[in-house]
């Protein structure tokens, strides 16, 4: 029985060579179909949770005001993009702009500083180190907007409201509790003998972190990397209060989150469901698509992260 | 743990390597917290510079505050079903998803499709926040046209002249939340415990198998004790978003931050952003803030501690 776990996803040809030498276990088989029928059924019914409701919204960009105030059920009488262009007229278009041009340096920089503090707690004991490993983990436990007025004026005190770099820092310094509790465990984990060996070969401390552990980590670093993505993605409450145009000649450097939130109060005086509903399935698109090529990345990263 | 040899350079080298994290870390998270520590005992109103010491004032207030107290038990009910109802389905689905499949040589394996039910569940986890406002502020639509009403009048269980208020309904509002948490949460901890899964060596699996277990022992005595460290994290991590929960709340619900009806969907986020910004009671609201604060503390060490086992190799 050498075959006899597969990876989820192995090609049917792989999967058919197993099936050999466990014929007799015919008891266990038709458990295992009921199982299957089983599982089946509750992973379609969540999966068209999923995509109904965001479908649905999509196909209503191409409805009319009335229809959408009709039925859910209408389908869409107008395929025209319309909607399309007056949600980018809106700024949709720089809000991604924006919002690209943050994270573009915010996560690398917070990969690189996560993980430089999580592997020096993670391997070198000295005196204070559990201290300040809890004292970066503890921040993960604090809501953002506990400390939103002074951070406010700390970031005012540097000159660098409504700046991409003040942003950019604040959410580098926001992402620390995760990426270090994360890559702390991660470079826990690694095993200890190639670190011993690179110390045995005459390596630099430094060296053995960049070319030696931080390869070793990148199961980790991908997960990491993928959850500080989507956690500076999804941030609107420091972006709403730190990028607001201070004086009437600074420029609107509004983020998507923040865009699409105005879009959508501005329905309460001018109703343009449309708009809305364009505007969203503007800033949704490009994720899928990002998110549709980099899945093969994660797949690959998680599977690869049978450390050994 | 490695006993690391010793050698010169090495104090340089961690300070070199923590200096900048700290430095960062220090300036725009740690003492900002202080900062609101301290203005918890004054009567500061966000606008004036100028302020008072009003000692423990803003704390007493806080306990005969109805509003809060009833913000503070939603976010406990959310605190207990956020973590409880994701993790319990996430775990379900990823046990599905990497082990219901159809056993071929008695062994276990994913469900045909696994990868793209992965793709789909963890899709909603790249949507931010105010992409879900918008969208379940469609779904959960009073009339006709919100997408829940839409169907359950089609299929004839709700009166088309009488479609349920969702988000309006003093009963409903809370659940309506919390069914948009877990749907955007399930995925993201599906991927995270199936990479778990995926790392377990295949022949601890293997060893279960020859010694006779079936699939529901197999995972209560050999998947869950090896996934506890991210169970564990899981719930942490769920539990602080319980906790905040502001973005959904403020922008889905009627009221200046949300919380409406009645403050019926109320949570201490949104009651103390409004005393922050609307009432201008800075002080007080972050008194609130160091209530919260402390909670979240308490709470996590004891999820930590509660869930703590042995860590296990492999």
């Amino acid at each position: 029985m050498t075959t006899v776990i597969k990876a989820p996803g192995e090609s049917a040809a792989e999967r058919s060579g197993g099936t050999g030498p466990g014929g007799q276990r015919s008891g266990g088989r038709s458990e295992g179909m009921v199982l299957n029928v089983f599982s089946h059924g509750f992973l379609v019914v969540w999966a068209v949770m999923i995509v109904l409701p965001l479908i649905w919204l999509a196909l209503g960009s191409f409805k009319t005001d009335a229809q959408i105030g009709g039925s859910a059920l209408s389908w869409p009488a107008n395929w025209n993009f319309d909607a399309f262009g007056r949600a980018w007229d809106k700024g949709i278009g720089d809000y991604f702009a924006n919002t690209l041009i943050v994270m573009v340096f915010s996560v690398p920089l917070t990969m690189l500083f996560g993980s430089m503090a999580a592997y020096v707690l993670a391997r070198y004991p000295f005196p204070g180190n559990r201290f300040i490993y809890y004292f970066f983990v503890s921040g993960a436990m604090f809501p953002v907007f506990l400390a939103l007025v002074p951070l406010f004026f700390m970031v005012k005190r540097f000159d660098m409201l409504n700046t991409y770099q003040g942003l950019i820092l604040v959410y580098v310094a926001y992402s620390m509790p995760f990426t270090v509790f994360f890559m702390h465990s991660f470079f826990r984990t690694l095993p200890t003998a190639v670190h011993e060996a690179a110390v045995i070969d005459g390596a630099s401390d430094t060296r053995i972190f960049f070319q030696v552990m931080v390869p070793m980590a990148k199961p980790g670093l991908i997960s990491v990397g993928i959850f500080n993505v989507l956690g500076q993605w999804n941030q609107y409450i420091l972006p709403s209060v730190l990028m607001q145009p201070q004086t009437g000649s600074d420029p609107e450097r509004y983020l998507l989150t923040q865009g699409l939130i105005q879009l959508q109060q501005q329905q309460g005086y001018e109703t343009d469901l449309p708009v809305l509903f364009a505007g969203v399935t503007i800033a949704m698109i490009p994720m899928l698509v990002v998110y549709l090529s980099f899945q093969r990345q994660i797949q690959a990263g998680l599977t690869s992260a049978t450390l050994k | 743990m490695s006993q690391v040899v010793q050698g010169r350079g090495r104090a340089g080298f961690i300070v070199g390597f923590l200096l900048a994290p700290l430095a960062l870390y220090l300036t725009f998270v740690i003492w900002p917290y202080v900062q609101t520590f301290g203005y918890s005992f004054t009567n500061w109103s966000g606008q004036s510079p100028t302020f008072d010491f009003v000692g423990m004032d803003n704390y007493s207030a806080l306990l005969k505050d109805e509003v809060f107290r009833g913000a503070l038990w939603n976010n406990l009910l959310l605190l207990v079903f956020v973590p409880v109802v994701t993790i319990l389905l996430a775990l379900f689905f990823a046990f599905m998803v990497n082990a219901g499949g159809r056993g071929g040589a008695g062994g276990v394996q994913g469900v045909a499709g696994s990868r793209l039910y992965k793709v789909v569940y963890f899709f909603p986890q790249v949507l931010s926040l105010a992409i879900l406002a918008v969208l379940f502020g469609a779904v959960y639509r009073t009339d006709e046209g919100g997408l829940l009403n839409g169907v359950l009048i089609r299929l004839g269980i709700v009166d088309r002249l009488h479609p349920i208020e969702w988000l309006n309904e003093p009963r409903l509002v809370l659940w309506c939340l919390l069914l948009v948490v877990v749907w955007h949460g399930v995925g993201f901890y599906l991927v995270l415990f199936s990479a778990a899964m995926q790392s377990i060596p295949k022949d601890i699996y293997e060893a279960a198998l020859l010694d006779g277990a079936g699939r529901a022992q197999t995972f209560f005595r050999v998947t869950l004790p090896l996934l506890w460290d991210s169970v564990q994290t899981s719930a942490v991590y769920l539990g602080i978003a319980a906790m905040d929960m502001f973005v959904l709340v403020s922008t889905m619900t009627s009221g200046q931050f949300g919380g409406g009806p009645d403050h019926h969907s109320e949570v201490m986020a949104t009651v103390l952003m409004r005393n922050f910004l609307y009432f201008g009671k800075s002080g007080y609201a972050c008194a609130m803030g160091v209530v919260m604060l402390v909670l979240t503390m308490i709470l996590s060490v004891i999820t930590l501690r509660a869930t703590r086992r042995e860590r296990i190799e492999f």
